[in-house]
This record gives structure tokens, C-alpha cells and sequence, in this order.
């Protein structure tokens, strides 16, 4: 078990290390950098002021001394400074984390609330018009892109409201939250939501077949004890896994959803680093995704492992 | 003690069918949900490939006149804010969705077939570098990791198709990988091996072949995904280029203002993705059932 524990360790630290590497390598790729970009923007053609700005960035030093500082500044806990707002990167990335996460944690709130039971009705009720109904709605789930359910949820709102859910970061507490955050959560979480149904169904559908659910069926125990207790607590195990997987898969329907709903989280930061070219803003950010889904993929593991005793990871 | 009515049994499993139309027939019947995926996938791919026949209107000509216009006889589905014709637009968006949804399928399944059999069957410290490398590719989603790539790649048809195809490849890999590994155990590897075959026309000839069915199932999931991150892209402004008429494309240019003023820019892209993908689907489900017996709901 610590040696499990330490080599998976020692693997995540590899994977980071390598995502940082690539990430570094990706960026510098791009067609075009932002010293290129201000210069377009502000009308200058002037080399010698491109090259002032790309100085004053340092984004004319060798690649390697490039990757040095950045690596040796995470370290220290120093993000560098964003291109564009030129404020400490971390002051810039920080207050917009809680925004996606309690949006992300709303989705998946919603898609665990509805994914779970629906799924276990869908097999119980298996090749009923209920079944197919529910299935269909499942796989439209994971059919239609999370943007565009955005904007029909805003047209909607429009509709029958007459007015579009603004953020408003100055807007604190429970109920203000779940009315600014509550439908662009739904339309995050009902892509997960449909994930977890169908899993849930297929997974039910297993364990029911097993001959302990006879056996309990037998014994007297009322259907809701048996499909509950005995077969949806076995039936869960795989589900658990997909919650997690499906919790940083999260991100990119995130993405798009708080361009939809112009919610300023992380998320949608990502995109405006990314056309803006700023390196410091977007190689951090894509490292901050890179570690919350390591993470969330050990932290998976280690629940398979806590929830199934039959699981026992080799040393 | 039950008595087993035989006909009625081989009627059942459709033993007695013979035919093309009386084959099909069955299997519509025993499989409605993924015929229904076929023909919605048949009716997909004709449109883009009779685009040019079936649209009415240049799709990139533009007409000021013509601005926002409503849904109508001149233009069935409305006109976008340069005027161009949006029921022409989106028969010719079908093209693009689907160059980029079979071509990053195609080139994430070369890649991912070879990377995967390579690993599988030569093991070893190659196998090693190549898994950590596939670790290092799915520790960002799909989405992410096409945006990093389509941003440093820069925005063109053949740069979203290879955007999306690399983050294809670790899935694709790791399901050709897994059982490249129980094949190679086979005994008819190990007679292939005995009577003096070459070990890249083994991997080739024999342990390829039988990695086919769980592959088919992974790729067609895959062209769903493959169309949606495609239009995700488009729409963030980082896919498919002006005046290509790409779905997401559409829905970026109409986002939030024209939700109030004009929706049906907003509604008619997006039935075109949401259709498509979900027949994708429809046909995926209905092809894991009948290649993956072991998966059957």
C-alpha cells in the first residue's frame, strides 16, 4: 500500500512535470506573439518599439531561461505577471477560481441529483416506454453542445422573464448565488447528468441479476429496499468513478458556459488568455486544470479503493 | 417443464432471415433506436456531399439588403446579419462537420492504432514512455487540450482536424494497447510465430484484425465528440475560420444579442449539431450492442 501510494505519487509529479513541458513548448508554437498583437492593435509598425515590448516581456530570451523562471517562480509560489492587465498573474487567476467552482460543484450537484435516480428507474422499469423515454433524453444529453443549450436557456429566460441572469460579483449569499449561478449550472451539469444516468442503468441492470437480489426479493424485502439499499449501493461503484472523471471533464462544458452566461470564472479566462496570447496567464491556468484532474483521478482511486474491499492495489 | 418451440426461437434470433431487404427489415425491428441513428447519419452525409445540389444560395455570398432577414420563401431559414442565407449556409455546414468529425477520427485512429499496437505488442520500455507520454495528454480534457492545440496551430480547416485528432489518439491507444495484450497470449499468435511469420505481419494480419470491434464502437462515440468540440471551437472564435460556414461558427457570430432579436440564427445551427450527433450516437449505442455482446444492455 506505501508503495502504491508513493509510485502513483511519483507518476503524477512525472505527468505535471511533462504537461508543463508541453504546455511551455505549445504556447511558443503560436503564429504571432503579444508584442505582435499590442503593435497591430495601437497602430505601431515601428521593429524597434515591437522589439522594446517583447524585452520588457522577456519573451526574447532563450526558450529553456524562459521555462527556468517560470518553473522556478511556481516554486516560490510567484506566477509572474500577466501581458495584458500587467498584475501579478495569481491576483488575477485567484478571485476567479471560487466562481467556477461553485459553479462547477453546482453542476455536478444537479447532474448526481437527477443522473443517479433516473438511472435506477430506467432499470428497473428496463424495455418499458419509461426506459426508452429516459434513454432517449440520456443520450440527447450527451448530444446537444453545452453552448448552445446555454443560449436557449437565455432565450427562454428571455421569453418568459423578459431578462437575461447577469453575474454580479458584488451579489453575496445562498439565494443570490443560486440565482445567478443556478441555470448555467443545470445547463453544465445536464450533459454529466445524462453520463451518470446511463451508467447508473447499465450498472443496475447488472447487479440486478445477481442472485442476492433474489435472494433478498425472497426473503420479503419491498422492492424500494431491494433496488435501493441491496442493488443501488453495489451498483454504484463504477458510478463513482465516472462522477470523477466527469468532475474535471466539467471544465470544458465550463468553458463555453461562462462565455454563454458571461460569468467571469477561470474557465472562461482560459479562452480570453488564449487570443490575447498571455503565456503567464494561460501556461498556469492550463496547469491549474492539469492538477485538478490528476488529482481528482487519484482521489477516484482511492475512494474505488475504500468502497470496494475486493480492490486491493499490488505493490 | 417447458418445451422449446424451435421455429419460434430461430425466428427470434433472426436465423431464418435471408436476404438484403428481409436482413435489414430484422434488424430494424430488433434494433429501432440505432436504425433511426443510420438514417439520420445516411441523411448527414448526403447533405454534405450533395451540398452544392441541395442548397439554393451561395452560402458565403453576402447581401446587404438582406440582413437579418426572417424565415421566409426566399430564404426558408432566415438570413444571417451580412444577409446570407442561412438554410445554405447550414447544408453546406454539414461538409465541414463532416471533414473534421471523419478526418479527426481517421488521423486520431491511425495514430492511436499504431501507438497503441506498437505498445502492446513490443512491451517493454518502449511500451513505458509511450503510456507516460499518453498520461501526460489526458491530464487536460479533450476540450482544453484541442483549444491549446488549435491555438498554437492556428486557425484553418486542416489545423482543427489535427487539433482535435491528438487529444483522440490516448483513448484509442489505450483500447488497442489493452487488447493487443491478451492477444498476444493467443495460441494463434504463437502458430503464426511457429510456421515462420514475421512479427510486424503478425501484429499486422492477426492481432489488428481482432482489436476491430471495440474500435469500431470507440470511434463512432468518437466522431460525436469529434463534431461537438469541433463546433465548441468555432464558437470560441479558435475552430473553423471566415466565411466557412462551420455549425458553432454560426452560433458565435448570432450568440447573445441576436437571442432577443433574431433566434432563429440561434436555433436552427444548433438543431443541425444536436441532430447529428445525436444519430452518431443513436447508431454507436445500436453497433456497441451488436459488436460488443459483452457490453449489451
Amino acid at each position: 500500500m506505501g508503495a502504491y501510494l508513493i509510485r502513483r505519487l511519483l507518476l503524477m509529479a512525472l505527468t505535471l512535470f511533462g504537461m508543463s513541458v508541453l504546455i511551455f513548448v505549445m504556447l511558443r508554437l503560436v503564429p504571432g506573439d503579444i508584442a505582435d498583437i499590442l503593435t497591430n492593435a495601437s497602430g505601431i509598425s515601428d521593429p524597434k518599439e515591437k522589439a522594446k515590448i517583447a524585452h520588457e516581456l522577456g519573451i526574447d530570451q532563450p526558450i529553456l531561461l524562459q521555462y527556468g523562471k517560470w518553473i522556478g517562480g511556481l516554486a516560490r509560489g510567484d506566477l509572474g505577471y500577466a501581458y495584458v492587465s500587467e498584475q501579478p498573474a495569481l491576483d488575477e487567476i485567484l478571485p476567479r477560481i471560487p466562481i467556477s467552482g461553485k459553479l462547477a460543484g453546482m453542476a455536478l450537484f444537479f447532474a448526481v441529483l437527477f443522473g443517479v435516480p433516473l438511472g435506477v428507474i430506467s432499470a428497473v422499469r428496463q424495455n418499458t416506454r419509461l426506459d426508452y423515454a429516459l434513454r432517449v433524453v440520456s443520450l440527447s444529453g450527451l448530444s446537444l453542445p453545452s453552448f448552445w443549450l446555454g443560449l436557449l436557456v437565455l432565450m427562454a429566460s428571455v421569453q418568459w422573464f423578459g431578462m437575461i441572469p447577469i453575474y454580479d460579483a458584488d451579489r453575496h449569499g445562498f439565494w443570490a448565488n443560486i440565482s445567478m449561478l443556478g441555470l448555467p449550472a443545470m445547463t453544465v451539469g445536464f450533459r454529466s447528468s445524462a453520463l451518470i444516468m446511463r451508467l447508473t442503468r447499465s450498472s443496475m441492470l447488472e447487479v440486478l441479476r445477481q442472485d442476492y437480489i433474489r435472494t433478498a426479493r425472497s426473503k420479503g424485502a419491498s422492492i424500494l429496499a431491494v433496488n435501493f439499499k441491496h442493488a443501488l449501493r453495489n451498483a454504484l461503484l463504477p458510478v463513482v468513478t465516472v462522477i470523477g472523471i466527469e468532475a474535471a471533464f466539467l471544465v470544458g462544458g465550463l468553458i463555453v458556459t461562462e462565455t454563454v452566461f458571461n460569468i467571469p470564472g477561470v474557465a472562461r479566462f482560459l479562452v480570453e488568455a488564449i487570443l490575447w496570447r498571455d503565456y503567464p496567464i494561460v501556461q498556469n491556468l492550463v496547469m491549474l486544470i492539469a492538477v485538478v484532474v490528476v488529482s481528482v483521478n487519484f482521489l477516484v482511486d482511492m475512494a474505488y479503493m475504500a468502497l470496494d474491499p475486493r480492490i486491493k492495489f499490488a505493490d | 417443464m417447458a418445451i422449446i418451440d424451435h421455429d419460434a426461437a430461430l425466428a427470434r434470433a433472426g436465423a431464418n432471415v435471408t436476404g438484403f431487404w428481409s436482413q435489414a427489415a430484422f434488424l430494424a425491428r430488433r434494433y429501432p433506436l440505432g436504425t433511426v441513428g443510420a438514417i439520420i447519419v445516411a441523411i448527414f452525409v448526403l447533405t454534405a456531399v450533395f451540398a452544392d445540389v441541395i442548397a439554393p444560395l451561395d452560402p458565403t455570398a453576402t447581401n446587404s439588403k438582406a440582413s437579418l432577414a426572417h424565415p421566409g420563401s426566399v430564404f426558408w431559414l432566415g438570413a444571417d446579419f451580412m444577409g446570407r442565407d442561412m438554410y445554405s449556409r447550414i447544408v453546406h455546414g454539414a461538409r465541414i462537420s463532416l471533414a473534421v468529425g471523419a478526418g479527426a477520427m481517421g488521423l486520431g485512429a491511425v495514430i492511436g492504432v499504431s501507438v497503441g499496437l506498437a505498445s502492446g505488442y513490443l512491451g517493454g520500455w518502449f511500451d513505458l514512455v509511450l503510456q507516460r507520454l499518453l498520461d501526460i495528454m489526458q491530464a487536460l480534457p479533450l476540450l482544453v487540450m484541442a483549444i491549446v492545440m488549435a491555438a498554437s496551430l492556428g486557425p484553418s480547416l486542416r489545423n482543427t482536424i489535427i487539433a482535435i485528432a491528438i487529444p483522440l489518439v490516448p483513448t484509442v491507444a489505450r483500447v488497442v494497447r489493452s487488447s493487443t495484450l491478451s492477444l498476444r497470449e493467443q495460441p494463434f499468435v504463437e502458430a503464426a510465430r511457429a510456421v515462420g511469420m514475421g512479427e510486424l505481419r503478425i501484429a499486422v494480419r492477426h492481432v489488428l484484425p481482432n482489436t476491430l470491434a471495440p474500435l469500431i464502437v470507440l470511434a463512432t462515440a468518437q466522431i460525436g465528440s469529434a463534431i461537438l468540440v469541433e463546433a465548441s471551437l468555432s464558437f470560441l472564435g479558435l475552430g473553423i475560420p471566415e466565411p466557412h460556414p462551420s455549425w458553432g461558427r454560426m452560433l458565435s457570430e448570432s450568440a447573445a444579442e441576436y437571442v432577443r432579436t433574431a433566434p432563429w440564427l440561434v436555433i436552427f445551427p444548433g438543431v443541425a449539431i444536436s441532430l447529428t450527433v445525436f444519430g452518431v450516437n443513436l447508431l454507436g449505442d445500436a453497433l456497441r450492442d451488436i459488436l460488443d455482446p459483452r457490453q449489451r444492455s
